[in-house]
């Protein structure tokens, strides 16, 4: 069994999230970058399959150098190599073009990626690397069982799930529920001191032409001043649901 | 050219975020002075001529559609958009279109712009705004590419009436699945976290799964929905489908209801996007409070249940 794992690199979720002055960035200034959390089910879902049945796991991002911190801490929570594809990620396609090209060429037989990265949150990279590798893709996964060469995926719908099924490779959009929250890996001292020569290659990209750029951000405007209404006085608040802000 | 919408239904109806998926196609068909088609799969139960409503010009039903999967209805699309003479696709983001749009956008040979919130700026280029950072920032998009798939945020734009005479056609499926439904378990008649226009949703501070009564009680009387924060749904009060925030579900519902919820940054990334909020929290120093538009200092357990009183009132 040969895992890929797609890494993104995104600022931790407690990060005030502040754009360049002339708006054309985000402004990483004192940002604090984390493996994407939807990943982190998927990482440990890998680490899993391993354990139960044995095989490989790669991690893999798109990135420049400041991203290998993020691909170390994947090979100490237990993937056995990665592979940074050397190139700023610009857009969701792009992304998953260079993907799509460590797929065509690496024999993998699932291929996880996470639903969503908390960034740019295009929701598209894992869909988009199977339309392109002609694969399989189940998103919102939260649930995998492998028999040989079927994979038995359980995905979120609105109100409720669905059991789906498909022949490996299969490429997954994992979220939480592929493993519970208390199940999530973290590095220990024995990982950390192993992943520091664990194989890190850098690849060069295949050069996929993003087909969208961001021409500038901005901050949602402020919120106005809440009003406070007396405890006891919730006939008042209903009132003001009701005749002020017209919502029930 | 045209524009073409993807008209979800759910079981054969249309629910809220097909209609705004229509009135947004019907924006974008307005700025660039054409024609608005929808297109919809599946068996259906209502009248496809129902998206006129909302300004669809013509309806393409596709009914031999079958279960949802990437390949076959994102391929189905693309020959359809290419029949129709596409420029414009736009699809909301459920689950089933979230794969839908970027399956289309590589086999289309589109860009594509998800989490859309607004009606684009321009139309040649398209150029238009999108929810980034988990709602900690809008960032302004522009293709490069002549034909782009639109992935609408659900509750960003509203349904709005437009009355147009739309006809039905129908049309048919290309390609194959490779994916295999095998069971649906979805609870039928309640109104799903994506769909409503009211969240009734409570944390860590209603201190067991015992005390939800009361909120089920008052999103009933609402039409809400129910939701929570992620501690509670980590312990197992509530489902994980209830989970809401930045590595729960995103919403954006016209009120949403805190109940003893501290406001911590990562919840706050999944509901900001609420019209309306309101606090119910004990604690006049809770971080939520700065995020709210309404809000009572006081014990859930006190106020909640006079709050159902006063709904119940209201609503006679
Ligand atoms: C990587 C990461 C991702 C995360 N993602 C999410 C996410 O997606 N969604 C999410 O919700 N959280 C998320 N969190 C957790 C988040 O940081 C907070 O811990 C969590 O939101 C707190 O939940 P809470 O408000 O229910 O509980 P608490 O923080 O414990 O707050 C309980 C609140 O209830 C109030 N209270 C207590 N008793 C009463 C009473 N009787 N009446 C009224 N009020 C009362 C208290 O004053 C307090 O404000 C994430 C954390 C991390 C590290």
């Amino acid at each position: 069994m040969k895992i890929l794992v797609c890494i993104s690199h995104v600022p931790d979720t407690t990060s005030k999230i502040n754009f360049t002055s002339d708006h054309s960035a985000f402004d990483s200034n004192g940002i604090q970058f984390v493996i994407n959390p939807n990943d982190e089910f998927g990482l440990t879902k890998a680490v899993q399959l391993k354990e139960a049945q044995g095989g490989s796991i790669t991690v893999l991002t798109v990135g420049d150098a400041s991203t290998e911190p993020t691909l170390r801490k994947a090979l100490a929570i237990g993937a056995d190599e990665a592979i940074r594809v050397n190139a700023e990620a610009k857009d969701s396609f792009q992304v998953a073009a260079e993907i799509a090209d460590v797929v065509k060429n690496g024999d993998y037989n699932l291929i996880i990626c996470g639903k969503e990265s908390i960034d740019y949150n295009g929701q598209a990279v894992p869909t988009m690397v199977a339309a392109i590798c002609n694969l399989p893709i189940v998103n919102a996964c939260m649930g995998l069982n492998l028999d040989g060469e079927e994979a038995t995926m359980i995905r979120e719908i609105e109100g409720g799930k669905e059991t789906v099924k498909a022949s490996l490779p299969v490429v997954l959009g994992g979220q939480k529920g592929l493993v519970e929250e208390n199940e999530l890996r973290i590095p220990n001292m024995r990982g950390i001191m192993s992943a520091r020569t664990k194989p890190l290659q850098v690849k060069e990209p295949i050069g996929a032409a993003p087909k969208s750029s961001h021409t500038h951000f901005e901050k949602p405007p402020a919120k106005a001043d809440v009003k406070l209404v007396e405890a006891g006085q919730e006939k008042e608040l209903v009132q003001l649901l009701h005749t002020e802000a017209k919502v029930i | 050219m045209s524009v073409l919408v993807f008209a979800e239904n759910w079981d054969g109806k249309f629910k809220n975020p097909s209609f705004e998926a229509v009135s947004y196609g019907k924006a974008v068909a307005d700025k660039a002075g054409t024609d608005l088609i929808a297109v919809t799969f599946g068996n259906l139960e209502d009248d496809a001529s129902v998206l006129g409503k909302y300004g669809a010009n013509k309806v393409v039903h596709v009914s031999d559609a079958g279960a949802f999967d990437a390949h076959l209805y994102g391929n189905s699309l693309k020959d359809l958009a290419n029949g129709l003479s596409a420029k414009v696709v736009v699809v909301s983001q459920s689950n089933n279109g979230k794969m839908l749009s970027s399956f289309l956008a590589v086999a289309w040979e589109a860009g594509m712009i998800s989490n859309v919130v607004e009606a684009p700026e321009s139309v040649a280029p398209i150029k238009v705004k999108k929810k980034v950072f988990s709602s900690k920032g809008i960032a302004t998009v522009e293709s490069s590419e002549e034909r782009v798939v639109l992935a609408l945020a659900s509750n960003s734009f509203g349904a709005h009436e437009a009355a147009t005479d739309a006809a039905v056609e129908s049309g048919s499926t290309s390609g194959e699945a490779k994916t295999q439904s095998v069971e649906v378990d979805r609870a039928t008649g309640q109104i799903t976290l994506s769909e409503a226009e009211v969240v009734v949703s409570a944390g860590r501070g209603l201190k067991g799964p015992e005390n939800w009564g009361m909120v089920e009680e008052l999103a009933g009387l609402l039409g809400a929905a129910t939701a929570c924060s992620k501690p509670v749904s980590d312990v197992g009060w509530r489902p994980h489908t209830e989970h809401v925030g930045q590595t729960g579900k995103a919403i954006a519902p016209n009120l949403y209801i805190a109940i003893g919820i501290s406001g911590a940054i990562q919840h706050l990334a999944g509901v900001s996007s609420s019209k309306v909020i309101v606090v119910v929290n004990s604690d006049p120093e809770a971080p939520f409070f700065k995020a709210a538009d309404y809000g009572i200092v006081g014990d859930a357990f006190d106020v909640v249940p006079r709050l159902i009183e006063a709904v119940k009132e209201l609503k006679g």
